[in-house]
């Protein structure tokens, strides 16, 4: 990323990150649809298996490569995400897409390959009292538990992306470091993930907290191995995406219709919409691939379905027009 | 200091728009003593800039119809403007017998726009603003001057960067002291934020221009962020988001206040403005409305609270 420089403010040129960045945007990015795991496994209301299935075709035909299917975690844990095995051998898979399930564990590594995963994900955090509270464990004996998982996966050259939650802030530990968050990242990266996406777990992040974070992972991991998760609780997750890809973040995970709510904030939002992301790169003129009529007619199918509000203002607005 | 060696600007003045836009586009009608209580509130919250009412035929906008009783009404803090909207010479007599010290006009970048909402050419409009301007000078009250649908009109579709330029230099040098440059649809993205004020930026100095951004369509902090990244040191907002959309039913208008300032202070600009005073300013008007509030920093910070 370009060094900063001290401008005076009376000059009219841009800050030189800014005049870099004007430039630097990607012309590309892969927008990872995370709406059918981490949103419904954020939503009460459980969805039957079928229409799990439904949502996830309609989301193969917009355009997206990525479509995070499901999680194979225990149903006593996450009841949404039970019917893992059915809807993984139930959805279309299409050429060209690919449908990553989560695998917190060697069992669920397991199933997920033989319900027919072909990549999967691990979950890190930057914060140790969050993974304390969350999977009882300190974030070294986390990963460790995700060694087994790496070498399994390795053996069945099955890809495995790595998350690293509360990258910008924790609901217990408050302000967490940039430090932290690049020795994590760069664990997992070592380790083999081929793609570290960095989790805002509660939305806290703002453009500043984001940069100083970015700066710092992207000394230790390369910038195109990673991807951000942004919540929107606080509203700030298109503005953080915009400062993460000036500084050449080009993956971008979205929930579709915003779904999934703050499992911390009661009734606050939680994952960024993905029509809304794709609205503003499409007005940066960033290519996606994704059809966003297609993608909101995925949203409008899944919102009824839930009968609730879309969380997205681009489909709120378009209803409307 | 985050903001010394980035090149944002240090300080940032918010111009909240709350009471008059806010609340011009909000169904229900307000009482005049909500009203009042909402302005008393907001000015103990270190704001430097309140847009209190507008002096407008009651006719078109009947929330704005207490418009005298509002201005008078209200307590005046040291420190802080009470700007009115005077969209015509009757208005701006008016407003400043009621006491106001701040006036605003409002100007168009596309001429369907003008036509559909005051009837008449941009050219037309801006000959009624110079009377305005005019008198307000004669008595050395400062006139702001909005651009509307800067960023996209909902019948033109796309607006050029040149068409704002033009028209904003005619507000500006004509006196306005300021530009308020209006995403009124909210159909603006980083991308055509950047196109249209490098345009502008040409005809007008930085420190006289100001962004009013619509989160219509989830766009507005990424838009706002995109300006202050260009310089642009004032912001327009509205506590909890108040005010609709007239052109998208049931859709988001203005950007939210706290939201906006969550976003600055995160990027270590200074606004003067203690956010926890908005929220509770947002708070009662939403109360006083019966609505939930636009502002999701509002929404994330009481639901954990109401949790714990």
């Amino acid at each position: 990323s370009p060094g900063p420089g001290v401008r005076a403010r009376s000059e009219l040129s841009l800050s030189p990150q800014v005049s870099a960045a004007a430039g630097a945007f990607p012309k590309r990015v892969k927008v990872v649809e995370v709406g059918p795991r981490d949103g419904l496994q954020n939503e009460k209301t459980v969805v039957p298996t079928p229409v799990k299935i439904s949502l996830i075709n309609m989301l193969s035909e917009t355009g997206l490569q990525v479509i995070e299917a499901t999680s194979f975690v225990s149903p006593k844990w996450v009841p949404q995400m039970a019917d893992h095995t059915e809807v993984m051998r139930g959805i279309n898979k299409l050429p060209g897409i690919s449908y990553p399930v989560l695998t917190p564990n060697l069992k669920g590594f397991q199933a997920a390959v033989a319900a027919g995963a072909k990549e999967v994900s691990i979950f890190g955090a930057a914060s140790e009292l969050f993974t304390k509270k969350n999977i009882n464990c300190s974030i070294e004996e986390s990963l460790e538990r995700f060694d087994e998982v790496m070498t399994a996966a390795r053996a069945a050259s099955i890809p495995v992306r790595g998350y690293v939650s509360c990258v910008l802030g924790c609901p217990y530990e408050g302000k967490i470091s940039p430090a932290k968050v690049a020795e994590v990242s760069k664990k997992m990266y070592a380790m083999g993930c081929y793609e570290i996406s960095l989790g805002d777990t509660i939305g806290v992040g703002t453009p500043g907290s984001m940069r100083e974070m970015l700066t710092a992972v992207m000394k230790e991991v390369p910038v195109g191995a990673l991807a951000v998760h942004c919540h929107d609780t606080y509203g700030q997750a298109l503005a953080n995406i915009l400062v993460a890809l000036q500084m050449g973040v080009n993956v971008v995970d979205a929930s579709v219709a915003g779904l999934g709510g703050c499992p911390y904030a009661q009734g606050a939002s939680g994952n960024v919409a993905t029509e809304d992301l794709v609205y503003m790169l499409n007005g940066l003129g960033i290519h996606t691939g994704v059809d966003l009529q297609k993608l909101m007619d995925a949203g409008t199918f899944i919102c009824n379905a839930l009968n609730r509000r879309t969380n997205s203002k681009v489909s709120q607005a378009n209803c409307r027009l | 200091q985050e903001s010394k060696t980035s090149g944002l600007p240090e300080y940032v003045k918010i111009v909240e728009v709350g009471p008059r836009d806010g609340l011009q586009n909000e169904k229900v009608i307000v009482p005049t003593d909500i009203k009042i209580e909402l302005i008393n509130r907001l000015s103990k919250t270190g704001l430097p800039a309140i847009e209190v009412t507008s002096f407008v035929s009651s006719k078109w906008v009947p929330q704005m119809s207490d418009h005298k009783e509002v201005m008078r009404g209200i307590e005046r803090y040291p420190g802080v403007q009470y700007p009115v909207l005077t969209p015509n010479l009757q208005g701006f007599h008016s407003a400043v017998a009621a006491g106001a010290t701040e006036v605003s006009v409002f100007g168009a970048a596309s001429e369907s726009f003008s036509k559909m909402n005051i009837n008449c050419s941009i050219e037309e409009s801006i000959d009624k603003f110079q009377e305005v301007v005019k008198a307000a000078r004669n008595m050395n009250i400062p006139v702001r001057g909005y651009v509307s649908c800067v960023l996209g009109c909902p019948y033109e579709g796309n607006i050029t960067p040149v068409k704002v330029a033009e028209v904003s230099k005619r507000l500006y040098s004509m006196g306005c002291y300021e530009i308020s440059l209006g995403d009124t649809i909210g159909v603006g993205t980083p991308g055509s934020m950047k196109r249209m004020l490098e345009a502008v930026m040409k005809e007008i100095p930085l420190n006289a221009l100001a962004v009013h951004c619509h989160d219509t369509y989830g766009q507005a902090l990424a838009n706002i962020l995109t300006a202050v990244q260009m310089g642009v040191a004032v912001v327009d907002s509205s506590v909890a988001g108040l005010g609709g959309c007239p052109y998208a039913k049931g859709a988001t208008g203005n950007v939210a206040t706290e939201d906006v300032i969550y976003m600055l202070n995160g990027l270590g600009i200074n606004t003067g403005v203690n956010l926890y005073a908005v929220m509770e300013a947002g708070n009662f008007i939403c109360t006083a409305l019966n609505r939930k509030t636009n502002s999701k920093v509002a929404q994330a910070s009481f639901n954990i609270e109401s949790v714990n």
